[in-house]
C-alpha cells in the first residue's frame, strides 16, 4: 500500500492525495476536454493506466454521428421526397396510392425506403409521443418493454442467484446443476422463440419467460463465481470468530459476492434488452420491438429509427444507473 | 486459561496422481497457557498445516490436539486467527470488523461498543473506527485484524506470518504491538514467521521445524520476549546474546536448506 506518491504539482490532486490514506486512488490528473492532464509520465503508449477516455472526443464523435446522419440523408435526397409531402408521410402515402404514376414508380418506393433524416426522425418522435403508432404511444411501448425486462430479470435473479450460491457451496449442487447449466446456457434465446410461442402463446408470457431464460444462466454463473471468489482466509476468519454457516453465508459470502453479482446484473440486463426486441418482433402486441416490426410494412422507417434510438438510449441509461448504484452499494470494489 | 497439547500429530496430504505429501510427522508438544510460541522453518515444512490443524480448519490424519483437555474438532471462538492479509471484511467499517465476533453472538450492544472503542486505542487506531478498511495501510489493516481477534476474547491467538506482507519499519512497530498485547492480555500466542529475528524477538519459546516430513527439529526457550518490553527493541536485537542466538538458528536453517537442495 503506497503511503506517499509523486507530487504532481496539481494543487487539488495533492490535497486529495494527502487526505486519502492510499493515493493510488483519490487522484485526479486534472485534465480537460482534450487534455489528459499532466502526470509527468514519459511513456504512455502501452501504459493502460495512462489512457483515459477524453470527454472532448466523445462529444466530437456524438456530434459527428449526428452530422453524418444529417448530411448523408440529405445527400441521398430523402428529405426532398418527404419535404414535398409535408409533415405527414401517411398523407403522402395515401396520395401516392391514388396516383398510379407515384405508386408504380420504383424510385419513389426507393424513396420511402431511404434512411430518415434527423428532422424526419424528430417529427416521427413527436408524433409517436403524442398520437402514437397504431394508437399506442411510444411511452406505452417503452413501458411494456421495460416492464418485461424487469420482470424477466427479477425472476432470473430470484431463481438464478440461489442456484449459483448453492453451486458455490455444495459439491452435490455443483454436480447436479453443472449438467443443466452447461447444456442449456449455450442455447441462444432466439432459438427458443418458436417453441415459446407455441407453448405460451403470444404477448407477455413467452416474452417474459424468454427473458428469464436469457438472464438466469448469467446470474447463476455470477453467483457461483462470486462465492468462489471469496478469499478462504475471510471465510475461515469468520468461523474462528464464532460465525455459524448461515452467518458466513449472509455476512461474508453474499456481501463478498456483490461485485460479481452486479457484473452479472449488468451483463444480464444487456442480454435481456437485446433478446427482448427479438422476442417482441414476433410474439407481442406492444413493446419497442413490436413497434419497430409493425412499422416496417408501412415504410415508417422514422418509427423504426425512433425505436432503435430509444432502445439504445435506454440501454445506456440502465447501465449508467446500475454503475451508479454499484458505486454507492459496493465502494470497496477492486480495493480488497 | 487453557493449555494446548499436541500428541503424535500426523498429517498426510493425498495428492491425486502423485505421491502423498507427509506434511507433519509425529509432532508432539505442549504450550502452557500464556506462552508465546514462534514457529520457524523453511518453506514447506508444515507450519501453515500445523496452524490450520490447531485452528480446526484441517483434521489431522493421526494424533490428537486438545485445548484445556477438550479435543479440537473444528474452528471455534476460543482460538482466534490472524492471517497474513486479505482476511478483513472490506464491506464493513473498521469498527464493524472489530465487533464482528460479538455481533455474531448477539452480545450486548453497549458493552461491545465500549470494548471496541477500547481496543481501537489498544492497537493504536483511536479515531479510526469509522474508516473503511480499504482506506487503511497494510500495517493498520493488521492492527484491525488483531483487534478483531481480541474482541472475541479467545484463549489462543494463532498467527500465520501476520507481518509477512509489511515493510521493514512497519514490521518492527507491529512486533512491539504484538509483544505488548501478549503481555497485557496474557493470552497464548502461536506465531509463524519466516524471519529469524522476529522469531527470536517475539517468541518466549521457539520451534525450528524441518521439512520432509515436517517435524520439530529444535526447541528453544528464549529470554528476549520478556526483556523486549522494557528495553529498546533495536538495542536488544543488537545485543551479543541476541546475535549469537540468531547466528545459531540461521546456521541450523542453512544446514536444512542445503540438505533440501542436495536431495533434489
Ligand atoms: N492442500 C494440500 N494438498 C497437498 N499438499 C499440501 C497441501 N497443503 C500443503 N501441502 C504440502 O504440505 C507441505 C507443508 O505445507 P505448508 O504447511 O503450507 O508449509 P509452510 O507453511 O511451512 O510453508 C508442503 O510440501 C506443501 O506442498
Ligand atoms: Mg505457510
Amino acid at each position: 500500500m503506497a503511503t506517499s506518491g509523486p507530487n504532481l504539482g496539481l494543487g487539488s490532486a495533492v490535497a486529495t492525495a494527502l487526505e486519502t490514506a492510499d493515493n493510488d486512488r483519490g487522484f485526479s490528473l486534472g485534465g480537460g476536454l482534450f487534455n489528459r492532464g499532466d502526470d509527468r509520465k514519459t511513456v504512455t503508449f502501452g501504459d493502460s493506466a495512462a489512457v483515459k477516455s477524453l470527454p472532448g472526443w466523445s462529444v466530437v464523435s456524438l456530434i459527428g454521428m449526428i452530422a453524418l446522419w444529417f448530411v448523408s440523408t440529405r445527400a441521398w435526397g430523402l428529405d426532398d421526397v418527404w419535404r414535398t409531402t409535408g409533415d405527414s408521410q401517411q398523407t403522402f402515402l395515401a396520395n401516392c396510392d391514388k396516383d398510379p404514376a407515384c405508386a408504380g414508380s420504383y424510385s419513389q418506393w426507393l424513396g420511402y425506403r431511404k434512411f430518415p433524416s434527423p428532422g424526419d426522425t424528430w417529427r416521427g418522435f413527436r408524433e409517436l409521443s403524442s398520437e402514437g403508432f397504431q394508437n399506442i404511444t411510444l411511452w406505452q411501448h417503452t413501458w411494456s418493454s421495460l416492464s418485461r425486462v424487469l420482470r424477466g430479470m427479477f425472476f432470473g435473479v430470484l431463481f438464478g442467484v440461489p442456484v449459483g450460491l448453492a453451486m458455490g457451496l455444495s459439491s452435490a449442487a455443483r454436480g447436479f446443476f453443472d449438467t443443466i447449466v452447461e447444456l442449456l446456457r449455450p442455447i441462444p434465446p432466439f432459438a427458443l422463440i418458436p417453441l415459446f410461442i407455441l407453448m405460451f402463446g403470444i404477448g407477455d408470457p413467452p416474452a417474459v419467460r424468454l427473458l428469464i431464460f436469457a438472464s438466469i444462466w448469467i446470474m447463476i454463473i455470477a453467483a457461483r463465481s462470486g462465492v468462489r471468489a471469496a478469499n478462504l482466509s475471510k471465510v475461515r476468519a469468520a468461523y474462528s470468530l464464532g460465525a455459524t454457516k448461515w452467518q458466513v453465508l449472509t455476512r461474508v459470502l453474499i456481501p463478498n459476492a456483490l461485485p460479481e453479482l452486479f457484473t452479472g446484473l449488468r451483463v444480464a440486463l444487456g442480454v435481456s434488452w437485446g433478446t427482448l426486441v427479438a422476442a417482441e418482433l414476433v410474439g407481442a402486441r406492444d413493446g419497442l420491438g413490436q413497434m419497430i416490426f409493425a412499422a416496417r410494412p408501412f415504410f415508417r422507417l422514422d418509427v423504426v429509427v425512433v425505436g432503435i434510438i430509444v432502445i439504445s438510449v435506454l440501454g445506456v441509461l440502465m447501465d449508467v444507473f446500475l454503475r451508479f448504484l454499484e458505486s454507492i452499494l459496493i465502494p470497496w470494489r477492486g480495493k480488497g | 486459561m487453557k493449555d494446548l497439547s499436541v500428541k503424535n500429530l500426523e498429517m498426510v496430504y493425498k495428492v491425486p496422481k502423485s505421491t502423498d505429501v507427509h506434511a507433519l510427522s509425529d509432532v508432539s508438544f505442549d504450550v502452557p497457557a500464556g506462552r508465546l510460541l514462534t514457529l520457524l522453518g523453511p518453506s514447506g515444512c508444515g507450519k501453515t498445516t500445523l496452524l490450520n490443524i490447531l485452528a480446526g480448519f484441517l483434521a489431522p490424519t493421526g494424533g490428537s490436539v486438545t485445548l484445556g483437555g477438550e479435543p479440537i474438532t473444528g474452528p471455534s471462538e476460543d482460538r482466534g486467527m490472524v492471517f497474513q492479509q486479505g482476511a478483513l471484511f472490506e464491506w464493513l467499517s473498521v469498527e464493524k470488523n472489530i465487533s464482528f465476533g460479538p455481533r455474531m453472538k448477539k452480545a450486548d450492544k453497549a458493552a461491545t461498543e465500549a470494548n471496541v472503542e477500547e481496543l481501537l486505542y489498544t492497537v493504536g487506531l483511536g479515531g479510526f473506527g469509522d474508516k473503511q478498511v480499504y482506506e487503511l495501510s497494510g500495517g493498520m489493516q493488521q492492527r484491525v485484524a488483531l483487534a478483531r481477534c481480541l474482541a472475541n476474547d479467545p484463549d489462543v491467538i494463532l498467527m500465520d506470518e501476520p507481518l509477512g506482507a509489511l515493510d521493514a519499519l512497519t514490521r518492527e512497530k507491529m512486533q512491539g504491538l504484538i509483544l505488548k498485547l501478549w503481555k497485557e492480555t496474557g493470552k497464548t500466542v502461536i506465531l509463524v514467521t519466516h524471519s529469524v529475528e522476529e522469531a527470536l524477538y517475539l517468541g518466549d519459546m521457539l520451534f525450528v521445524m524441518a521439512p520432509r516430513p515436517g517435524r520439530i527439529e529444535k526447541v528453544y526457550e528464549l529470554p528476549f520476549a520478556a526483556q523486549g518490553l522494557e528495553s529498546d527493541a533495536r538495542e536488544l536485537k543488537a545485543s551479543a546474546e541476541f546475535i549469537e542466538k540468531r547466528e545459531e538458528v540461521l546456521s541450523l536453517i542453512w544446514e536444512m536448506e542445503e540438505e533440501i537442495m542436495g536431495r533434489n
